[in-house]
């Protein structure tokens, strides 16, 4: 067999379904093999995209993503794709093409050493020197990136050895690599010191973080929560682990979390981390984060997640179900009704909440994706103010239903995504909660939607601003909006403040080009055209994008600044 | 303070470029690294001087373990260790300091492996505080060039 044969022989053996890709002249061979195989390929039109719908694969069906690219060009393509899945633990494999062995230095056509170049942003990766060992690696490959604390692995395949053939191919039907071991239980010692402190807390709240939904953790989360009468607030890529309709959520916590989150993590006296890794714009101002807390109890399968920002009183390494399944073998039910009912009163004097005025505001525009799918959509988002918006106003009740950048913040990573989660499930509603400016970063996949009909549903939530960036400038930079006017033109007076009626038309007229690709293109200018838009866009077989013209200066609230505390929190009312 | 950290990995291509790179890209300072493939052929031992806190040694540690070509990390400072550097020293010598050059180099039990009109080469075995001396010592007569192996080390005992 040769060495592109192994290749498609071995990921139809790992139950690889369906690959990302584009092709180009160091990937030829194994392109050629795929073709024949039963393997599905959908083809996108820029390598990012088929990093992020690897990606959207994967967070969608817990599987491993596969993607492929070519040599040089093709391979620094994936970079932006391949790191989004680092910062957030997605397990990818990405296929590069390479040039042959022999050439490998000499500064080849299309020749990048894309093993260092992404020697930081993956798991780990290899260069295939020899084609003895390329089903090892791709086994290795697999594995390492599916266990432990998932994460992309890259392998970089020279042609040569795609031609070159190897007698005796058997691929292995087990790993042993001495030098990685993931630890799944946590020590006994740990979890027996994290129940005697969740049995003596009186007010404890849980953190929950992506990692339980990596974990399949879910339902050992809601039972702790259930039998210890403890709140439960989640990171943005913990959304969809504890179902946000239930009594004890909090909803999201940090930088953009709601009210009674960060009140709840600022008055409790134990907070119990787990599956994730106190990243700064969960923490803020690190030395006020938690501050009554008398125990943290930290969950995470990662050793070096613990401790690396806050101290941890009760590091427990191990897989986030597997020691909840302990946990839950010894504790006992508690009650800390105090407590949960003063929650519940934050909730009700603070809720999120936006005006609800003729304006046609992009938090309705959320509500209404809410109702219309009522909650059972996977919703995939860009990133900026849409996406916060996306976390607030839908309510995340199952794992893998929200899927957005949260390590990288990746503005293009939404849409390319979503057709990942679509091609896993054709027969769910996938919709792309979008930003006018993050859309555009990956805009040529309408393309590869419209080819293959994968009905991706895009709702641009169109403020005509990097709407992020700008807000940031109205409430830090004097309201000098430096380059974020997505309407801007050269004639523009230099410092702009906000549109004027004069202001010009903006680019690009996102229906029309919906259309130009084959893709249904609706438009909702004011707020009773929002539901008729969505309501056409979602009963369509085909995909459909949704452009939404909302309040231009709409601002994200609550909000703790970068590096601040609970007490610099800004406004409830957006 | 400063850790000996003893690594052992896979005695692979492009291992020791993800070490350095973890150090660059995390911003760990490495004050010396020394690799050599130990009497296992297919491992190899990279000994690295690292100076941080407690805290960002345990970092170091975790994040070296991290990689998937590590096989154990040891910090050595923490454990009786038996620790070593090898140092070439090239110095200005005069005919008229020879016998007090070679008087001292005698003393620091080190050897004499090169010899020219105007220099002398040294070879030198010890700790971090008997080179500091010797170098310091030297430096009256003028070094010219110093190499060093960088500082190895095991545990002590079986
Ligand atoms: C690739 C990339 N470049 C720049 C940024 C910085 N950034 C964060 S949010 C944002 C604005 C996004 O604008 P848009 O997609 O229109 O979303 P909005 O905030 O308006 O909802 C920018 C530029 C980023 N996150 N990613
Ligand atoms: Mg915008």
């Amino acid at each position: 067999m040769t060495g592109a044969q192994i290749v498609i022989d071995a990921l139809q053996k790992e139950g690889v379904d369906v690959i990302f890709g584009f092709p180009g002249g160091a990937i030829l061979d194994v392109f050629d093999v795929l073709d024949r195989s039963p393997i599905k390929f959908i083809l996108v039109r820029h390598e990012q995209g088929a990093a992020h719908a690897a990606d959207g694969y994967a967070r969608a069906t817990g599987k491993v993503g596969v993607c492929m690219a070519t040599s040089g060009p093709g391979a620094t393509n994936l970079v932006t794709g391949i790191a989004t899945a680092y910062m957030d633990s997605v397990p990818i494999v990405a296929f590069t093409g390479q040039v042959p062995t022999g050439m490998i230095g000499n500064d080849a056509f299309q020749e990048v050493a894309i093993v260092n170049i992404t020697q930081s942003i993956t798991k780990h990766n290899f260069l295939v020197k020899d084609v003895r060992d390329l089903p090892r690696i791709i086994k290795e490959a697999f594995y390492i990136a599916r266990t432990g604390r998932p994460g992309p692995v890259l392998i970089d395949l020279p042609k040569d050895v795609q031609k070159s053939t190897l007698s005796d191919y058997k691929y292995p039907e087990s790993v042993e690599i001495r030098s990685y071991k993931p630890i799944y239980d946590g020590h006994p010692l740990m979890i027996k010191k994290a129940i005697a402190a969740i049995e003596r807390s009186e007010r404890p709240v849980i953190y929950a973080g992506g990692g339980i939904i990596v974990s399949n953790a879910s339902k050992e989360l809601r039972e702790l929560a259930e039998r210890c009468d403890i709140p439960v607030t989640t990171t943005l890529l913990g959304l969809g682990a504890f179902p946000e309709t239930h009594p004890l959520s909090l909803k999201m916590l940090g930088m953009h979390g709601t009210q009674y989150a960060n009140f709840a993590i600022n008055e409790a006296d134990l907070l119990i981390a787990i599956g994730a890794r106190f990243d700064d714009r969960v923490t803020g101002k690190i030395s006020e984060f938690a501050p009554n807390a008398k125990d943290i109890i930290h969950i995470d399968i990662d050793p070096s997640a613990i401790s690396k920002n806050v101290k941890v009183s009760i590091p427990v390494v191990g897989d986030c179900k597997r020691t909840l399944q302990k946990i839950l073998k010894n504790i006992k039910p508690l009650k800390h009704t105090a407590w949960v009912e003063r929650c519940k009163e934050w909730k009700k004097q603070y809720p999120l909440k936006f005006k609800d005025d003729d304006i046609l505001r992009p938090q309705y525009v959320i509500e209404q994706v809410y109702k219309l799918t009522k909650g059972e959509a996977i919703i995939v988002t860009e990133v900026g103010q849409h996406q916060m918006w996306a976390a607030h106003y839908y309510n995340y009740t199952k794992p893998r239903t929200f899927l957005s950048s949260g390590g990288l913040g990746t503005m293009g990573y939404g849409f390319p995504a979503a057709i990942g989660a679509q091609a896993a499930f054709p027969d769910k509603m996938v919709i792309d909660i979008a930003g006018d400016g993050s859309i555009q970063m990956n805009i040529q996949e309408l393309a590869t939607v419209s080819s293959y009909n994968l009905p991706v549903k895009i709702v641009v939530i169109n403020n005509h601003y990097l709407g992020m960036v700008r807000q940031w400038q109205e409430l830090f930079y004097g309201r000098n909006y430096a380059y974020t006017c997505l309407r801007r033109r050269a004639d523009c007076p230099p410092f702009c403040q906000g549109s004027r009626p004069e202001c010009p038309e903006f680019i690009p007229d996102f229906v029309k080009l919906a259309e130009a690709y084959g893709v249904v293109g609706l438009r909702a200018m004011r707020k009773e055209e929002v539901v008729p838009a969505l309501q056409k866009a979602f009963e369509t077989p085909k995909p459909a994008l949704v452009d939404c013209w909302v309040y231009e200066e709409e601002n994200v609230f609550p909000m703790i600044p970068a590096g601040a505390s609970i007490k610099q929190m800004i406004g409830g009312m957006a | 303070m400063q850790h000996i950290i003893s690594v052992l990995v896979e005695n692979r291509f492009g291992v020791l470029a993800r070490i350095a790179g973890l150090f660059s890209s995390r911003g760990f300072n490495i004050d010396s690294l020394a690799v050599s493939e130990t009497q296992d052929p297919t491992m190899s031992r990279i000994n690295l001087i690292v100076s941080g806190d407690d805290h960002i040694i345990e970092q170091v540690n975790k994040q070296l373990n991290k990689l998937i070509d590590v096989i154990k990390v040891q910090d050595l400072t923490r454990e009786p260790h038996i620790e070593r550097e090898l140092v070439l020293v090239k110095i200005n010598c005069l005919p008229k300091n020879r016998a007090e050059i070679i008087q001292i180099v005698n003393i620091f039990d080190a050897k004499v492996v090169d010899f020219s009109k105007k220099s002398i080469t040294v070879e030198i075995i010890g700790t971090e505080e008997k080179l500091n001396s010797f170098f310091e010592l030297m430096k009256v007569f003028g070094i010219r060039e110093i190499s060093r192996t960088g500082r190895i080390a095991l545990p002590r005992g079986d």
